[in-house]
């Protein structure tokens, strides 16, 4: 397998302050992998760094392509899709707005209309909604239309910032169990950052530490969630 | 990867930066030269020039007052015309109908506005950004009107004004008219900046700068924001009262299409080149305001208002920040010169 | 009450002027989240634009699309050449932009076209509308035009992809960037919009007040006023606001002893800010819950 995308040395900074050391590693095509760490120690500065919504130096590639001057827009068009912390949720939109809103950017249009079929497939619950306006939707209901319209861009790559956060248990189990469909049938490569770390490992294949900015641990999903230390520190047994 | 930022980082959505408490005055050196400069400057220039320096301080005095209302506590108002106005119609109206000494009618010029004001900040409570802003202006369209009316002309003038006789030096002091007024009005100036500067570092002025940085969190923390809010405004007018009570006297004369909406936006104006939070800037706004207008009528009679908006706009576009922005990278640049 | 009755047309006539300038305020509120002060200006420059093609043997419709497509143009040059470097700038400096527009403008227009007062052309002709010495037929055609123009961009936003990706950069742009739209020219075509849609209103305007580098000053603060009191994010609001606005300040000048023409414009606004102290989001305006 090659690698899809290829961190180098990432520095990044909000204003004066570093919040990224140097941090490398790289994603393989098809992979699904999880970033894990402590509150403030990167995880969602690495995600902003790779679309370049944060100041940052070091190299970034995908598919061979470096991609570290192009602009926020311009990445997500080469097929990276981000789904933000807080879902970035076109609150006063429609249901169906927001999945239109998703392949924006996309010239197939005439494949638009059966792309959002198969969303509500994937989420039957957003097929109910769909002419809501996407702000009176639950919490969970939300994410899961996040996670839709970024698959309405057909991505290669897909990017979540931390899809559990303050959302009950099971609508979590539901929403990684169909992550792990996407990753599989659509092949999507995915990379999501995660504080429910026990989740996150049983869900991923690979996974990377980070550290005060920097990559501490890489390796095996499993042998990650085996390893002592990280036991210790994020999975508390 | 992107472009370098500027020197400062600029939060987006914010109407006005936070700017730190001490960056919001002069250092004493600074100061002191300053000063030396405002006070040495009348003994070698002509009468003309000496009574533009007096508008000079005028309107820095004014661009001040709207900096503390905007720059401290965040709020926007075009409507410092109308402010401006009653401070001068009621130096005028006290001077030439009460025969009050003119020094006297400055504090009740002040007095007047800052109740004035403070009443305005009342309604002004609800409103924010664009709504305030119309708010004000209605406001400062209003007054001129006003002053037209026929119940007051007794006392105004009507659309012909007041003429108001310009004071002498007292204690038989050998100096004009002219130069006495400028020394005078610098003097007043002093005062009002330092009061200013006390204010803004006192209590008070930690809960204006509380309001502008975050109302809400401002008001978790016990802040009495509608007080604050309104005392705000009280005093910006009262200051901006003041400073058209010396205008009037300086001058001579008071007249309602004195005190249009234009002046309101050259105030406004004054304060966005001055560098906005930043006290001492509204000296060098003042000076944008009175002088370039008079530059771009020199460059060209018949475009003198196109002169003056690419002029606006050339320094917009090379100090969005202001007189501020050149004072800290020279500070920057001085601290550098220092280490070497 | 057939005197307010007839003042009420009377200022729906009025208000036809005001509903006009206030879409296109809306229009560029929606595109950059502020209030544009030169736009009143480059309205009347446009229509100048239009008034110079008819001198030069252009018929009207002619000189009208022409006329739409360079202000369209214009304010995408504009917003590239002097308001895109300021994008990072406070809001304040942007403001102070917006007046040096306005002088510039203002300037030029005067040094070109001079100050004398020019007679305006109206394809509907003036005479009295159904019968009405209130509102004539050019009155009704505007009303017209400025409803046409309404349902238009209801479509643009509402049906078609550009409306969709303008609406989602101006509500979120950061995510917006997220789903590739390019929300930098999003705005720059706000710009264009709010210009053609301005150039519009100026040459539905111009036959009423005539034309002369100073006939928007007051029409525009009508035309903010009208958007302020309507709700700044819904251009159904706008219009409605222009309508209310005319009728407010005809029945103040008809009912109110004492009010010239001078003080119609203050005691509008204040009722505007009136309404806007009860209602702070505008009449049909939507109200916006900030995060903390």
């Amino acid at each position: 397998m090659t690698a899809m995308l290829n961190v180098k040395d990432l520095r990044a900074y909000y204003g004066q302050v570093q919040a990224l050391h140097g941090l490398s590693f790289s994603l393989n095509e098809g992979s699904l992998t999880t970033l894990l760490g402590a509150n403030g120690a990167g995880k969602t500065t690495t995600l902003r760094a790779i679309c370049n919504m944060v100041r940052s130096t070091g190299a970034i590639e995908f598919e061979g392509k470096p991609i570290g001057t192009r602009s926020t827009e311009n990445v997500v068009r080469l097929g990276i899709a981000h789904v933000p912390q807080g879902r970035g949720t076109f609150t006063n939109m429609t249901v169906e707005e927001n999945l239109q809103l998703g392949a924006i950017s996309r010239s197939d249009k005439n494949a638009i209309g059966a792309d959002i079929e198969r969303m509500y497939e994937h989420f039957p619950v957003l097929k109910q909604r769909y002419t809501q306006q996407a702000g009176t939707l639950s919490g969970g209901e939300q994410q899961m239309l996040a996670v839709a319209r970024a698959l309405m861009l057909r991505p290669r790559l897909m990017l979540l910032d931390e899809p559990s956060f303050g959302l009950a248990p099971l609508i979590v189990r539901d929403l990684f169990r169909i992550l792990g469909k996407i990753n599989r049938e659509e092949k999507v490569t995915i990379l999501v950052v995660e504080q429910n770390a026990q989740l996150a490992l049983e869900l991923a294949d690979q996974a990377h530490v980070i550290e005060t900015g920097r990559i501490v641990m890489s390796g095996n999903a499993k042998d990650i969630a085996n390893n002592e230390d990280v036991r210790k520190s994020y999975l508390g047994y | 990867m992107s472009a370098a930022e500027e020197v400062e980082v600029v939060t987006e959505g914010q109407a006005v930066e936070a700017v730190p408490k001490r960056a919001m005055t002069l250092g004493y050196g600074t100061s002191l030269i300053v000063l030396a400069v405002l006070i040495l400057i009348p003994l070698f220039v002509k009468n003309f020039i000496i009574f533009q320096m007096t508008m000079l301080l005028i309107y820095a005095l004014a661009v001040m007052a709207l900096n503390i209302l905007t720059g401290g506590s965040g709020q926007f108002s075009l409507g410092q015309s109308a402010f401006y106005a009653v401070g001068a119609y009621t130096s005028a109206i006290l001077m030439e109908h009460a025969g009050m000494n003119y020094a006297l009618t400055l504090p009740v010029a002040g007095i007047v506005c800052f109740g004035f004001g403070f009443l305005f900040g009342q309604p002004a409570l609800r409103l924010s950004g664009v709504y305030l802003a119309l708010a004000t202006f209605a406001l400062a369209t209003a007054m001129p009107q006003l002053l037209k009316l026929g119940y007051f002309e007794h006392w105004t003038g009507g659309v012909q004004g007041l003429v108001v006789t310009k004071p002498d030096a007292p204690f038989g002091l050998p100096m004009g008219q002219d130069m006495w007024l400028y020394y005078f009005t610098l003097a007043v100036s002093i005062g009002i900046y330092l009061a200013s500067v006390n204010l803004l570092r006192s209590r008070s002025g930690r809960a204006f700068m509380a309001i502008r940085d975050n109302e809400i969190a401002a008001s978790a923390m016990g802040v009495d924001v509608a007080l604050y809010k309104t005392l705000a405004f009280g005093v910006s007018a009262g200051i901006t009262g003041v400073a058209g009570g010396l205008g009037a006297i300086a001058v001579q004369f008071v007249a309602p299409d004195g005190y249009t909406i234009q002046l309101a936006i050259s105030l406004f104006l004054g304060m966005v080149v001055g560098g906005v939070g930043w006290l001492p800037g509204s000296i060098v706004g003042s000076a944008f305001i009175i002088f370039v207008p008079n530059i771009a009528e020199g460059i060209s009679k018949g475009l003198s208002g196109a002169v003056f908006g690419v002029l606006l706009f050339l320094v917009i576009f090379l100090v969005p920040h202001g007189a501020r922005q050149v004072a800290i990278v020279a500070q920057q640049l001085a601290a550098k010169l220092k280490k070497n | 009450m057939e005197l307010f009755a007839n003042q009420v047309l009377a200022g729906i006539a009025t208000g036809a002027i005001y509903a006009c300038m206030a879409l296109a305020v809306v229009m560029i509120y929606q595109a950059i989240d502020h209030l544009n002060f030169a736009q009143g200006e480059m309205a009347m420059f446009s229509t100048f634009v239009s008034w110079q093609l008819m001198q030069w043997g252009v018929p009207y419709w002619g000189a009208f699309v022409l006329t739409v497509a360079f202000s369209f143009a214009a304010g995408i040059v504009i917003e590239r050449l002097l308001f895109k470097p300021l994008a990072k700038a406070p809001i304040l400096t942007n403001v102070a932009g917006f007046i040096a527009l306005y002088a510039i403008i203002n300037s030029v227009a005067g040094l070109i076209w001079d100050f004398t007062i020019k007679q305006y052309p109206t394809p509907f002709g003036s005479s009295p509308f159904l019968g009405s010495q209130l509102i004539s037929t050019h009155q009704a055609g505007m009303i017209g035009i400025t409803l046409l123009m309404l349902v238009l961009l209801f479509f643009f936003f509402r049906f078609t992809r550009v409306g969709l990706a303008m609406r989602a950069a101006a509500s979120l742009p950061e995510s917006a960037r997220l789903v590739g739209i390019n929300t930098s020219w999003m705005i720059a075509l706000g710009w264009g919009m709010a210009a053609a849609i301005g150039s519009i209103a100026g040459m539905m305007i111009a036959p009423v007040v005539f034309l002369e580098p100073n006939m928007m000053l007051g029409v525009l603060i009508y035309g903010f006023a009208a958007a302020v009191l309507g709700g700044l994010s819904s251009p159904f609001g706008a219009v409605m606001g222009g309508f209310l606005v005319g009728i407010f300040e005809n029945l103040v000048g008809t009912y109110i002893p004492g009010v010239g023409n001078e003080l119609k414009l203050p005691i509008a606004l204040a009722l505007i800010i009136v309404v806007l102290v009860v209602k702070p989001a505008g009449l049909f305006g939507r109200a916006i819950v900030k995060r903390v």
